[in-house]
């Protein structure tokens, strides 16, 4: 019964086709000599040189750059902390606070960024790296909030507890205990914000103001007005650079899953 | 005992402090005051007047902007079905699978999700511009004679939204297909039923939380991803998404914005709810 047809098979394949198809046409056609993507005239790196000489392009490269490792980093603080702190503390609004704090996660996009463009207004933050910075973190840190909390729920809680009795504190129980165990999700957790933050276009327009712009709003502001062949060779280095993240991923995921069964087998 | 554990929970507290922060003055405090901004009214250039009013709901009321929230809901459904129709049996077929090449098709099927979207629908322009590959190629075939006007249409859209959010639907399919017990389909068919009977009265009825969860996830989205009828569609159909955009930078008239966010928030949370009744589950299935 549980057998797969031929015609799934095929009906798999025709989906997988249409699901690479562009990508693989946007990657061809980075290597095309002719300006126009019609049909393919001749191998040539011009447009990557091209794109290397555009400076507003790279610096736009250099501010993704910026924000998503500062994103990703001050949401895996409060992420992380949130999250091991919720699993200790019982207070009754616990329940509330963290509907709340995956609420980002859950509601459109586009009510996010214009919510956002609005509050900060009102407080008088000036619009720029710190506003992008603030908007990337509210979306970020939802994913790292989810993935510790899960990997805290498949923890042993007595190992802490034979920390905290044997005279650590709380602070101290955590370094050295909890947060070793619960490294793995802290990780993949930050990597996902990582990519979603470099990916995010609709709520950096509107939280990035008139002077600084990310990659992704960059692309877009030009795939609405003159698309060349530069944004070809772009997309193609931000595959590339995707790839490589999650290679990086693939393999610090294996090697602190290595030294995770090296601890328990030490436990045991 | 109890000490102690008090004495734990009140020195954790300090772990808390940031998220508690963070949540209420980032999410919490900007949602609030989106509410409190809709029942504003607009003055001279960003600023705003504290009149309460219900005149941004009314305005949403008038014609113009109802056949936005049509036309948004009508893209939403036309889209929400055809990811029905191809997703569900790609997450069906997929459960169905062996488990080695469960894992391949898992790792294809989450690839493309880590490529800028933006990337993956500059691909559609090229293959549906004017004298695009498309074009070229029917007309190689000789199927036309004269290059079609695909890109910047209400299909062209629909392909958009189709193409960005099929993985969604696939995963929240496969994820419930994934938990079948198949020997279920298995004495269905020994008992007589023929198989499509026994699909659909045990394989289909048992993988519906799946379907339903694919469907707010892919309606929900599709609703307010603006960029894609903009790139895509060239600015033919106004969605509430651009409408919201265009109130907030050009229009400058933040209170409706606010009010047609409050709006869709609230169809947003029906549905969500509405899902929660059929289906009794508290948690989407195929994220998190």
């Amino acid at each position: 019964m549980k057998k797969n047809s031929k015609f799934s098979s095929l009906y798999m394949g025709i989906i997988f086709f249409l699901m690479y198809l562009p990508v693989a046409v946007v990657i061809i056609f980075s290597f095309n000599e002719s300006k126009l993507p019609v049909r393919f005239t001749g191998f040539s790196l011009k447009w990557y040189q091209e794109l290397l000489g555009d400076s507003a392009m790279i610096e736009a490269l250099g501010n993704s750059l910026i924000l998503g490792v500062a994103s990703c980093l001050v949401s895996a603080v409060i992420g992380t902390l949130g999250a091991v702190g919720l699993s200790r503390i019982h207070w009754k609004t616990k329940g509330a606070m963290e509907y709340i704090s995956i609420l980002p996660l859950m509601i459109p996009e586009i009510i996010l960024g214009m919510v956002l463009m609005a509050f900060f207004y009102l407080l008088n933050i000036p619009f720029g790296m710190l506003t992008l910075l603030l908007g990337h973190t509210v979306f970020c840190v939802p994913y790292i909030l989810m993935e510790v909390k899960a990997r805290l729920a498949g923890m042993d809680p007595s190992l802490e507890e034979a920390a905290r009795d044997l005279g650590a504190g709380s602070f101290r129980a955590f370094r050295d205990i909890t947060l070793p165990l619960i490294m793995p999700a802290v990780v993949s957790g930050s990597l996902l914000a990582f990519a979603m933050s470099m990916d995010d276009v609709v709520i950096s327009i509107f939280v990035n103001g008139p002077r600084i712009s990310t990659l992704p709003v960059k692309v877009y502001t030009q795939l609405k007005t003159g698309v060349t062949p530069e944004i070809n060779a772009l997309c193609t280095l931000m595959l590339a650079f995707t790839i490589g993240v999650l290679a990086v991923y693939y393999l610090a995921g294996r090697l602190l899953k290595g030294k995770n069964r090296l601890f328990s087998i030490k436990k045991k | 005992m109890s000490r102690t554990k008090i004495k734990k929970h009140s020195s954790s507290v300090w772990m808390i402090l940031p998220l508690y922060f963070f949540t209420l003055v980032f999410v919490a405090g900007p949602l609030i005051y989106m509410v409190a901004l809709s029942f504003a009214q607009p003055g001279s250039g960003s600023a705003v007047e504290w009149n309460l009013t219900l005149e941004n709901y009314k305005k949403i009321l008038d014609p113009v902007y109802l056949q936005t929230f049509r036309e948004s809901f009508q893209l939403a459904l036309t889209s929400t079905v055809i990811i029905c129709i191809l997703g569900y049996p790609f997450g069906y077929f997929m459960a169905k699978m062996s488990e080695s090449w469960k894992k391949k098709a898992m790792l294809l099927l989450m690839l493309p999700f880590w490529i800028n979207s933006l990337i993956r629908l500059y691909g559609w322009i090229i293959i549906l511009q004017n004298r695009g590959i498309l074009n070229h190629v029917l007309k190689t075939l000789g199927i036309i004679d004269k290059p079609l006007k695909l890109l910047y249409s209400y299909p062209a859209i629909v392909v958009g939204m189709v193409y960005v959010l099929l993985p969604f639907m696939i995963l929240s399919v496969y994820s419930s297909a994934e938990k079948l017990d198949w020997s279920l389909v298995e004495a269905a068919r020994d008992l007589g039923a023929g198989k499509i009977k026994a699909f659909w009265t045990v394989s289909f009825k048992l993988t519906l939380p799946g379907l339903l969860s694919g469907v707010i996830l892919t309606f929900i989205p599709s609703m307010g991803l603006f960029f894609i009828a903009d790139i895509l569609g060239g600015n033919k159909i106004v969605l509430v998404g651009s409408l919201i955009q265009e109130q907030m930078t050009r229009g400058s008239n933040w209170p409706f914005a606010a009010a047609l966010a409050v709006v869709l928030m609230i169809l947003t949370s029906l549905m969500i709810g509405l899902y929660r009744k059929i289906t009794n589950v508290k948690e989407l299935e195929g994220i998190g």
